[in-house]
């Protein structure tokens, strides 16, 4: 058994940098890489790439990636689990399989497959409620164009027993990419933790996982604070975190030698508790984590110690997330400078607003803000004494409409005012800017539903 | 006297769905005396009422000298049907630090220093 295990944080969302890991690989003595692909809406991008085209579907950034990576990875044995397969896991490995093939590296890659509960949900007379709300899915069924669960960390510590150098997933949950070369590298009890001690390891490293699951907001990145974040040193080449965990769970985390950021109490405490709600019951499927139990220890030089994270039984259901269609948006930014510019602005709000209702174009809302006085706080942020002084006002209309048309159409509102509406503006665009709007249909499923047809395919490149 | 919960605490906000989290931390065991009695489900609802009306949920955190809070329905209903810029409430932690709280000059001066975290 392994003494302790050293992973690094890889992306944290579809778009993330990878240049970073460089570093964790390099100088960090990390055994394993864990990339996490997919926040809780990336499934619906995913799902337009594979709808234009079949071999598409999964997080196409995993390739240029691991071209970058796997050279520096392969000659010191770091392995890599990612969940960029997306929805579309088989097609990830297929299209690394060539890019390899070009450079005729060998690689052993293991595809998690199973997540995908779509046609569960879409099934006549089944209820899903929504999590928050109760409502049943049935109101939104026709809609939905994506529905997947959360899946443990089993199939990917399967994957690894096999030797898998490479482990694409789908969806699974974000911190089990993290947890399964723990409970692989040390043994640990999964679905058979029951004692105290065994699901308090399970709880450290899932608390481990949440940590480095985000890549640079667990080592300083993203520090929101008056004036603090100034500490921070140079984020324009930040270490992503580095997790050394120790048998008995216990961990410090810690960054690459040399890199930019900070690990310190403060930037792992702002990501420990990032996106988690009730902290006595963070849910997982592999165990629930209570965070009232841990310490954090700053150690100095960047490294925060992890203990006493404590952890209950993991859940009998699994979470699904589902998204659906939910009409059109189409929006229009335009801005006006002094004198008078917030007049003008509302003078040019109420134009459209004529137009709108001239021309009957059928919509739900017409929301709107001023970017650079409003947009991030709402009635929260404080207008100066003087409005009428601004030197410039910009606004920003949305259309929230059902019909596609309707929105495709309000850019087309706005061209004449140039010339027979208010003056001194500029920068109008968003001329042709509509798109479509998802809603999100969190529910819960039958954990036998979907692991029943959990598949792991090796393949060898 | 009367300050900004910016100048007694950090904070980061993220969302699931239709709600929003935030964590909110003190710089040490001062500060989080001063934020366990001036943060709650109550003052933080009334702090955001005016703009967002959701109900809010809050868990105390001594272990780490943090709150969790969570403010419901605050997306529109969600990050891809949300039609303002911030769409995801990333930039909510920040509205949720102008909340003004109620202190003595000696409790302002114990929150700010030492910072735990902080070494040379």
């Amino acid at each position: 058994m392994a003494k302790t295990v050293r992973i690094a944080s890889g992306l944290g969302f579809y778009g993330d940098s990878w240049e970073p890991v460089v570093a964790s690989i390099e100088r960090g003595g990390v055994c394993y890489v864990c990339s996490d692909h997919l926040a809780e809406l990336t499934l619906a991008i995913l799902q337009k790439d594979r709808q234009r085209d079949a071999s598409l579907g999964y997080a196409r950034d995993v390739v240029p990636m691991l071209m970058r990576l796997w050279p520096l990875m392969r000659e010191r044995g770091t392995k890599f689990i990612c969940n960029a397969g997306g929805l579309n896991p088989a097609g990830a490995a297929q299209a690394l399989r060539v890019a390899f093939g070009t450079k005729s590296w060998k690689a052993r890659i293991a595809v998690v497959s199973g997540d995908d509960v779509l046609a569960g949900l879409s099934a006549a007379g089944a209820t899903f409620p929504h999590l928050f709300n109760g409502a049943p899915v049935e109101g939104v069924r026709e809609r939905l164009v994506f529905a997947n669960a959360y899946l443990g960390a089993r199939p990917i510590v399967d994957a690894l027993a096999q030797g898998a150098d490479i482990v694409i997933t789908g969806r699974v949950a974000d911190a089990a990419l993290f947890l399964a070369p723990l409970v692989h590298g040390f043994g640990w009890k999964l679905e058979d933790a029951a004692s105290a001690a065994d699901l308090a390891k399970l709880a450290q490293g899932l608390a481990v996982g949440h940590l480095l699951e985000c890549s640079g907001q667990g080592s300083g990145g993203n520090f929101g604070s008056l004036g603090a974040w100034q500490a921070i040193p140079d984020l324009a080449h930040i270490g992503y975190p580095i997790a050394e965990v120790a048998d008995d769970g216990s961990a410090v985390i810690t960054k690459a030698p040399g890199s930019g950021g900070r690990v310190n109490f403060d930037t792992v405490r702002q990501q420990l508790l990032y996106e988690v709600h009730d902290p006595h019951a963070y849910l997982s499927p592999d165990v629930v984590l209570d965070m009232s139990t841990l310490a954090l220890s700053d150690l100095g030089d960047d490294r925060v110690r992890l203990t006493g994270a404590s952890g209950r039984a993991r859940p009998e259901q699994l979470k699904v997330v589902a998204g659906f269609s939910d009409g059109h948006k189409a929006e229009v930014t335009w801005g006006f400078s002094w004198p008078d510019a917030m007049a003008k602005a509302q003078a040019a709000i109420e134009m459209v607003k004529s137009q709108l209702a001239d021309k009957r174009l059928p919509h739900d809302e017409l929301f709107v803000e001023y970017p650079g006085l409003n947009s991030a706080h709402g009635a929260l942020a404080p207008l100066p004494a003087d409005v009428g002084e601004l030197n410039e006002v910009w606004v920003r209309l949305v259309l929230r409409t059902q019909v596609k048309a309707a929105a495709d159409g309000f850019g087309r509102l706005f061209p004449w005012m140039g010339l027979s509406g208010p003056a001194y503006t500029c920068g109008l665009h968003g001329l042709h800017n509509s798109g479509e709007l998802l809603g999100i249909w969190p529910t819960l499923i039958a954990r036998e539903q979907v692991e029943s047809k959990v598949r792991i395919e090796v393949i060898e490149t | 006297m009367k300050v900004r919960l910016a100048d007694i605490a950090h904070a980061r906000s993220g969302d699931k769905a239709d709600w929003v989290d935030f964590g909110l931390f003190a710089w040490n065991a001062a500060g989080y005396a001063v934020l366990a009695r001036e943060v709650n489900a109550a003052t933080v609802q009334a702090h955001f009422a005016a703009w967002l009306p959701g109900r809010v949920e809050c868990w105390p955190l001594p272990n780490i000298l943090a709150i969790k809070l969570v403010l419901r329905d605050a997306l529109q209903g969600g990050g891809a049907r949300n039609l303002r810029l911030d769409n995801l409430g990333k930039a909510m932690a920040g509205a949720l630090l102008r909340m003004p709280i109620e202190l003595s000059e000696a409790e302002l001066a114990a929150s700010q220093s030492p910072r735990v975290g902080w070494w040379p």
